[in-house]
Formats: structure tokens, sequence, C-alpha cells
């Protein structure tokens, strides 16, 4: 280590939303020309971390300590003054402006203050991009005609247009083949020889031991270790760092008897290009399927095309035997299929209305003669349905939005329940639901599979799929890795699984 | 298997009453402050009236004309409320009026009287419905553009078929709807027509499923395809029916007054638009009240009566509606964030 001061410490960093606590005395420190990895299972804080890092979020106690000297990061703007650039997982460029002038978008070289030199942006945007080895890209394209890959080499053009001195890259290899990996560690190989800092965010291994220098890994909300040797440390014991829990949860008792007869759901040969490639999977009444990879291996959008909100390239849906039209959500409503989807808010809630009519909305011709709504029938429906999931408040009138995410969750499965149906998938069940209330949620997921429904879960916190479901898919980059009984597997494995593709050693 | 859950029939007509008075009263209590705001508006309005003209405006003969002139554009309100409530806008209203009542008009129409015109004016603004409707829902086009268009090709054709010349209506049977005779206890047909019109919407959005279909659509349109809702048939009945409202509310204006003309409807896009709003429709759609959209109407033409027999200029109208328009805006977004 340096005599010198680290180029940046971060000390007893904490941070809290309503409800969560995302940051819990997190410390880094990270030198001059070191790639630092930063590790952790979803939701252990390392995005807020780097909001913290990148002025976006302002952290509630803690000190930031830039070459030695104590700093506020107010602002992006103030974490770009002191030389911080961070390229984001989601591209934050403007598609409808050129590569140079997003390059030099708040920065623009100016002539009297205010004209915009558009030659001299577009020649030193040429010269980033040439240094960042892809001189095809030509600096008068638009953005939004560029692949995913150029727009990050874009995006880092971006950050290098400041007089950078750290560049935080959240899982920058997620977008990228193979050799356009080589060319990002070739580029992240030339920035440290010059003395930037790169913090690089991934949950591929590998890439950690090839391009890492030091590793400290977050879990729920704390680091958990500081500072390991990137490639000496074991893979066993990272991942046991990462898994190494605090808060248990309590899932409910599996029946002893496994379900036996002919499955409700069948995939047969699922695809869709880019996403995930032929996938078979089958679901019997009674049971549970967990889905378990990383974000970006395909998980919802398995779900999402097996419901027909996406169109296959390849295969078909088949319930009771009966193939489904693709790309069709009320055929496979109709079929009894139902979704309690990932963006509870944004794809499944109406927000202005009352649980009833969040309830009611997917069985309204149930209580309805020609058209007319008797809505005395429709308020004892849905207020049997929220009772057999013990929503509260127990009063199906009030409005959806003052419900707790648990319960707006519950207000979903009670939908499905209304509409008799009798394939349910659960995407992220329990995103945006406190702890307190899981336990709950998934004993009502299991008490709906004992009653005959067929259950598909996705999540992407592993404990969850495996405490949950009776049989689990191990996903990694839009295939199926591996099949097992849930309780054949524990966290260490599908984590390797998920991570490395094979069983670690 | 799971059975779907059967109601308990006979708990759940008084249940509401019994054990949710809050929550019941809460609803309530929201839509009567905002209905109880724009009748006291009205009202405020009926006393300027009265004050400033006491004879002429509390006319008898003066109330059947401002719920008369009400009429022709309430019924298209109606329509566009629907279409605001599921997130889009129909800017072609105006001119679906004006070519539907040319296109009613013309002699070729007249020869086949009453039915021929009344037949004729609703097959029209049908008929530029289903466009409307196509386009937004199947074609994939913007509202906004899609309307737009309809705008300018239905005026262009109205134009097309008058040359410019007013059409005079010549069937009797016609005519004599607008005459006093034809009133019934003082209500003129026109105004009858527009309450049977707002009566069935004000149905049709609280009480069946094509409303809440609307509503769900409006609220968030996603999770409403997720739901299982046919999301673009509904976008299209809705622009059918808001042609359908064009189609009736150009009848009535060739009632009142007897005449086809190409300029017929002009700015009706806007006045029903902004009727609907001060009304309490959400213009990002979720949330309607056909109650709010009839007392809009209401109260634009009475403030348009009360100018007239004033004598002030249109110009002090224009201002004065813009003025309400930011005003009602303004306290509904204040009413908005305290409840």
């Amino acid at each position: 280590m340096a005599p010198e001061p680290p180029l940046l410490s971060m000390s007893g960093i904490t941070k809290s939303f309503p409800g969560v606590r995302a940051l819990d005395g997190v410390d880094l420190d990270v030198q001059a020309g070191e790639v630092h990895c930063l590790l952790g299972q979803n939701g252990a804080g390392k995005s807020t971390l780097i909001k913290v890092l990148a002025g976006a979020h302002q952290p509630d106690t803690g000190t930031i300590r830039w070459r030695g000297d104590e700093v506020t990061l107010r602002s992006p703007i103030a974490a770009m003054r002191l030389g911080i650039a961070t390229i984001y997982q989601e591209l934050d460029l403007v598609e409808h402006l050129s590569v140079a002038e997003n390059v030099h978008l708040g920065h623009e070289p100016t002539a009297a203050g205010f004209v915009v030199r558009g030659k001299q942006a577009k020649a030193s945007t040429g010269l980033l991009l040439k240094r960042l080895g892809h001189p095809e890209i030509d600096p008068a394209r638009l953005v939004g005609e560029l692949s995913a890959a150029q727009q990050q080499i874009v995006s880092m053009a971006r950050a290098l247009s400041h007089d950078v001195r750290l560049i935080v890259m959240d899982e920058p290899s997620a977008a990228l083949d193979p050799d356009e990996v080589d060319n990002l560690f070739r580029i992240v190989g030339d920035l440290t020889a010059e003395g930037v800092a790169v913090v690089y965010i991934s949950h591929r291994l590998e890439e950690i031991r090839r391009i890492g220098d030091r590793v400290t890994v977050l879990k729920d909300g704390r680091a958990v270790a500081v500072g390991l040797p990137a490639k000496s440390t074991p893979t066993r014991e990272v991942v046991s760092l990462m898994t190494g829990r605090n808060v248990e949860y309590v899932f409910p008792e599996r029946p002893v008897a496994a379900p036996d007869g002919p499955a409700v759901l069948e995939v047969q040969g699922l695809a869709r290009d880019g996403e995930f490639a032929a996938l078979d999977l089958s679901v019997q009444p009674g049971e549970i399927v967990g889905l378990a990879g990383l974000v970006g291996s395909g998980r919802s959008e398995i779900l999402e095309t097996i419901y027909g909100a996406r169109k296959p390239t390849a295969g078909q849906v088949v319930v009771d035997g009966k193939a489904l039209k693709p790309g069709s959500v009320r055929a496979a409503v109709r079929a009894g299929i139902g979704l309690a989807p990932e963006e509870r808010k944004a794809q499944a809630l109406l927000m202005l209305e009352s649980v009833t009519r969040n309830v009611s909305v997917s069985s309204m011709s149930r209580f309805s003669r020609g058209g007319w709504i008797d809505r005395g029938a429709e308020l004892g429906a849905a207020r049997a349905a929220t009772r057999e999931l013990s929503l509260r408040p127990d009063n199906p009138a009030v409005p959806i939005r003052t419900l707790s995410g648990g319960n707006q969750q519950k207000a979903v499965l009670a939908r499905w329940l209304l509409r008799g149906c009798r394939v349910l998938l659960l995407d992220e069940p329990t995103r945006g639901v406190d702890v307190g209330a899981r336990a709950e949620l998934y004993a009502v997921v299991r008490r709906l599979a004992d009653e005959g429904l067929a259950v598909l879960l996705v999540s992407s916190e592993v404990p969850e799929v495996l405490g949950l479901a009776d049989r689990v898919l191990v996903l990694r980059e839009g295939r199926v890795v591996h099949t097992a009984p849930a309780r054949e597997l524990d966290e260490h494995r599908v984590l390797d699984l998920v991570m490395e593709g094979s069983p670690a050693t | 298997m799971t059975q779907p859950v059967s109601p308990p029939r006979g708990s759940a007509d008084k249940a509401p009453s019994v054990s949710e008075p809050s929550a019941w009263r809460g609803a309530f209590g929201r839509a009567d402050v905002r209905t109880l705001s724009l009748l006291g508006v009205l009202a405020v309005l009926i006393l300027i009236g009265g004050i400033t003209k006491p004879d002429e405006f509390l006319d008898t003969r003066n109330l059947q004309l401002v719920l008369t002139q009400a009429s022709v554009i309430g019924v298209v309100t109606v329509g566009m409320t629907f279409v605001i409530t599921s997130g889009g806008i129909d800017l072609s209203v105006g001119a679906i009026v004006a070519l539907a009542s040319v296109w009613a008009t013309t002699v070729a129409t007249q020869e086949y009287g009453f039915t021929g015109i009344l037949f004729t004016a609703v097959l029209v603004g049908v008929g530029c419905g289903l466009v409307n409707g196509l386009l937004v829902a199947y074609g994939g086009m913007v509202p906004f553009i899609a309307t737009l268009a309809m705008l300018a090709s239905a005026r262009g054709l109205a134009l097309q078929i008058t040359d410019g010349r007013t059409q005079i209506v010549t069937v009797p049977s016609v005519l004599d709807l607008g005459e006093r005779d034809a009133y019934v206890l003082g209500v003129p047909p026109l105004v009858m027509v527009f309450a049977v019109v707002t009566i069935i919407g004000w149905l049709v959005l609280n009480r069946t499923t094509f409303g809440r279909r609307t509503v769900a659509v409006g609220g968030n349109a996603e999770a409403a395809r997720l739901a299982g809702i046919d999301v673009r048939r509904q976008r299209l009945y809705l622009y059918l029916l808001s042609g359908l409202c064009c189609g009736i509310a150009a009848f009535l204006l060739i009632i009142l007054s007897g005449s086809g003309q190409n300029t017929n409807g002009n700015l009706y896009e806007l006045d029903a638009i902004a009727a609907a709003i001060i009304g309490g429709t959400l213009l990002s759609g979720g949330r309607g009240t056909i109650t709010g959209s009839v007392l809009g109407v209401l109260i634009f033409t009475t403030i348009t009566n009360i100018f007239a027999l004033n004598n002030l200029q249109s110009d002090v109208q224009q201002i004065a509606k813009g003025a309400i328009i930011v005003a009602a805006v303004l306290v509904q977004r204040r009413t908005a964030s305290t409840t």
C-alpha cells in the first residue's frame, strides 16, 4: 500500500429509505490506479453505495475523504468536479442527440459562452473513442442508432471527457459479447496504468479474478469484507461472505407427499431471441417450481412470455394439454394463468382505484349481466377473496394505494384467486414487501399450492426460491444449467451455478 | 383445483353501510366536495346574472335558451369525457359535428326526411369515430395526431360538400322540434336529449363493465392489459362512442339552427376538453366524472349568456373562460394534495 492517503475513503456510511436501511456503516477505500471490485447479492446495497459516491444520494451519516480531505458530495456535479465519474447499468444517454453531443452534454466547448463549437466537440470525441479502441464510431451519429455495446463506449467516453480520477462501472460487462469484454478489460488496464482508480461491480467472479486487485463484499447493507485480495481469495470464501445471513426467513412446510399427476402447465422449447433459449418445464397442480438466476438471466422475460405478454420466437405453452395462442395475454388468462408481475405498481395495480376494483378487474363478467355490474356481488366476492388471503385492512372499499406492499401483493393474488386461475406466475413476489410480512406471503403461496394451484416462482433472492419451491431450475444467461428438488440444493451451490456455470470445488 | 370464490350474497348488499362507513364517506366525500364546489360556482354565476340583469336573465325563455345551447356541446362533452378518462383525446369532435351536419342536410339526404337526416348524422359521426379508433387502437397512432388529422380532413370534406354555402333545412318535422310547441312542460326536446345522454353516460361509466374497462385503461393501460382486458378493442369502442355523440350533437344543431354549415362546431374540441377538465376528469386518464363535465358545460354556457346579456364582447368572454380553467385546475390540485 502506498504511504500517502488513499484516493477515496468512505467510512461509516449509512443510508436509510422508508422501511429499509440500505447501508449500515459501510467502509470502502480505493487507491489510485487499482481496480476495486464490489460484490454482493441483489439488495446488498451496492447501488445505493455507488449513488452516494456519485453524489446522487446523500448519506445519513459517515464521512467521505478524497485524497485525505473530508468532502461532501452534494450533487452529481460536485462529484464530477472532484473527478468521480459513474457509468450506470442503465445507460443515461440521450438517444436523439449525436455521440459528440452526448459526450459533451453539460460541458460543451463554446465560443462566446454559448455558441457550441461542434467541430471541436466532434474532434475531441473522436480522440476519446480512438483511445477507447473504437475509432469506427462516428461522433456525428445519433446514439439511438448504436448497439448497446457501442453506447457503453460512448458512456465511457463521456466519463473520460472530464478530468477523471475514479470511474465507477456498474456491471459493465452484462450487455457485452466476450470479445467486447476483452476490449473493456484492455481499457480498464490502460486507465489504471495512468493512475485512474476503477470501482468495478460485477456478479461474475471470473472477471473479478482477471482484472480485480481487491474486493469488498457487501451483504444486507454492511461491508462484510473490505479489501480482500481479488486473485487469491477462494471462491467458496467469497460466496459464503455473500450469503451468510442475519435475517432468517420462515418458510412453510412442504407437503409430505410430492404432487403426482399430469402437469397443468407445460412449456415446450420456448425461446426469445437474445433473452432465453429452448426452455422446457412443467408444473403439476400443487407444485411450486422456482427459477433462480441473476438479473439479466431472463427470469422475468420467461414468465412474461409464458403469460403471453411477450411473443416467443419459438416453442409453445400448453395448459391442460391444449397449446395457447402465442403472444396473447387474453388466451393465457382464459386458460387459467395468472401473473403477479415484478413491477407491481406499473404492471398490476390501478392506483386510483379501490381494492375491490383491483381485485375484480379480471373477472368482471362474473358479476355482470349484459355489461351491468352487480356491485353488491362484486364487493362480496372481493371481500371473500381478500379475507381468504387475510388482507389487511379487512375492508376492500379502501383505496389500494393506502395498503402496504405486502397487502398490495395479496390484492394481486386475490385477483387471480377470484378469477379461479389454476397456474400462478409469481415474479419477485416479495419485492417491496417488508421482512415481517414475507413469512405470511410465503404461507399464502404454499396454501394456494396445497389447494391445487400450480405455481411458478421467480426470485433474485436465492433463499426465497430454495425455501418456498419444491423444485428449482437454475438459470444462467437464458439457459437452464441445473434442475433439482429444492431440498437437494443450498445457497452456495446455486450461487456457484449462476455465477460460474459449474459447481465450485 | 382452486374453486372461484363465491360471493356471500346475503351479507354483501348491506355490508358497506354497516362495516365500512369511513371509507364510503371518504370516497363520497371527495366526489361531493368537487361537485359541490362546481355547483357553488354555478350558483354564484346565476346570482351575478340575476343581479346584473334581473328581468332578462331569470326569464324562462332565457333559461330555456341557455339549456338548449348547452345541449349541443354537452352531448359532445359526454363522449369526450369517456375518451379522456381512458387516457386519450379527441380533437376532431368539432369537425365531425360540422361534417355530420352538412352531410345530413344535403338536398339528397333531405329527400329522405326526418329519418334520413337523423340516420345520416349519426352514421357520419360513428364512421369518423371508427376511423379515429382504428388509427389509434390498431394503427398505433398517438390520439392527438390521429384526431388532429381527422379534424383537418373532416373540415375539408365539409367545405367540399357545401362549397361554403349554408344548407337550409326544409323538412318540417325536423324544424318543428325546435319550436315552442314541441316543448314538454317547458322543457325543449334538445334539452331532453341532453339529459338522456347524460344519464346513460353516467350509468355506463359508473355501473357497467364498459365503464370499468375505460377507467382501467386510463389508469394503467399496461396493468389493464396484463389483467386480461382487450385494451385495443376498448380504445376503438371509445372513439366510436365519441363519434356517436358528435353525430347526435350534429342532429341537435340542425334542429337548433335549421341549417347545416361547414363552420359548425367551431372550437367544440376545446370547449369540451375544458368542460371535462374543470369538471374533475383527469387529463392523464384514470378518473372521469360525467356529473362534473355537465356542470362544466353549464358553467361555460351560463358565462357566455351573462356576458351577452351585459353586452360584453366575446373577447372578454374568452379571457374569463381562460381564467376559470386555470382557477379550477389550481383548486383541484390543491384539494388533491390535501386529501
